[in-house]
């Protein structure tokens, strides 16, 4: 049942990311040029979503849990860190140069075309990269000096 | 060089809205597609069968778009195959980086007036609009 729903809720995020243009990386390009021909249209995606679910959220929480889960899994952080920053600026990047966030990408493997299965295959590689990188013991001496000496074998002294 | 479609825009995001709540509200989950996709491809415990469920959803709500709309896919014009291999690059690294993406900072955590996915939000449209800039005035698109 879960899966079910899970399904469906894909199917509908597809069609909205259709309809409303996301999955054109033209249109993606054009809102994001406001130095050029700048197309304001997917500005009303972001309203029309953030509208729909700010209302949804809010009386959704005050339920005790989801209808098919034992709780909700919501993020519950509130640090703005350096790895935030990092990465939505990394990711930005990206999606003005490609035109594709994921969902549109994912989206658009429908199409069959050979650039979307591209850019998918070098976005799963670079999410496994990106993994790779976090839990290796270098990037974490680098990032953080100071955890160096946890990660040193412990010598006894005496 | 795109007609302005907002009535179009504003029912798709109405319809993402729609999708989001429905999986917070049966399952109790956030509709972020770089942290499902990321699951899928790394499972842990056995949170995966939701995961696969809506990744198939969005290739088969694709499939049927190709159908009913296939100007979805009307790709116009594509950044070349090496750009759009480092633009996934950076996209799948950047999104794991910072926990989310345009769904799940920029629709659930900005709806969730979340402080996190609001400076997110801000730092990638500032970035992507910077990038755009550069490859598209200053190098004039062609890269």
């Amino acid at each position: 049942m879960k899966s079910l729903l899970s399904f469906i809720s894909g199917v509908v995020f597809a069609l909205g990311l259709g309809i409303s243009g996301m999955t054109r990386p033209v249109k993606v390009i054009g809102f994001l040029d406001f130095a050029g021909r700048w197309d304001a249209s997917l500005a009303f995606v972001m309203i029309g979503a953030i509208a729909v679910y700010s209302m949804a959220y809010w009386w959704i929480r005050t339920r005790p849990a989801p209808l098919l889960a034992e709780g909700f899994s919501v993020p519950q952080r509130t640090d703005i860190d350096r790895n935030l920053v990092v990465g939505a600026a990394v990711f930005g990047v990206g999606w003005g140069l490609g035109g594709f966030c994921p969902g549109p990408a994912l989206t658009s493997l429908a199409s069959g075309a050979m650039p979307v299965m591209v850019f998918v295959a070098a976005m799963a590689a670079g999410m496994y990269l990106q993994g790779l990188v976090a839990r290796s013991n270098w990037w974490r001496i680098l990032t953080r000096p100071q955890a160096l000496p946890a990660l040193r074998p412990v010598r006894d002294d005496s | 060089m795109t007609n302005f479609t907002p009535f179009a825009s504003l029912a798709g995001g109405i319809l993402i809205g729609l999708s989001a709540a429905a999986m917070l509200f049966f399952n109790g989950k956030i509709a972020g597609i770089s942290g499902i996709l990321a699951g899928v491809l790394r499972p842990v415990k056995s949170d995966t069968s939701w995961r696969l469920s809506f990744v198939g959803g969005l290739l088969a709500g694709g499939m049927l778009l190709r159908i009913l709309l296939p100007q979805s896919f009307e790709f116009d014009i594509l950044r070349p195959l090496g750009a759009l291999a480092i633009a996934g690059l950076l996209v799948g690294a950047g999104t794991r980086l910072a926990n989310g993406c345009t769904s799940g900072h920029g629709v659930c955590g900005v709806a969730r007036l979340s402080v996190r996915s609001i400076v997110a939000t801000a730092v990638f449209m500032a970035t992507a609009a910077a990038t755009v800039y550069v490859v598209d005035h200053l190098l004039g698109g062609s890269i």
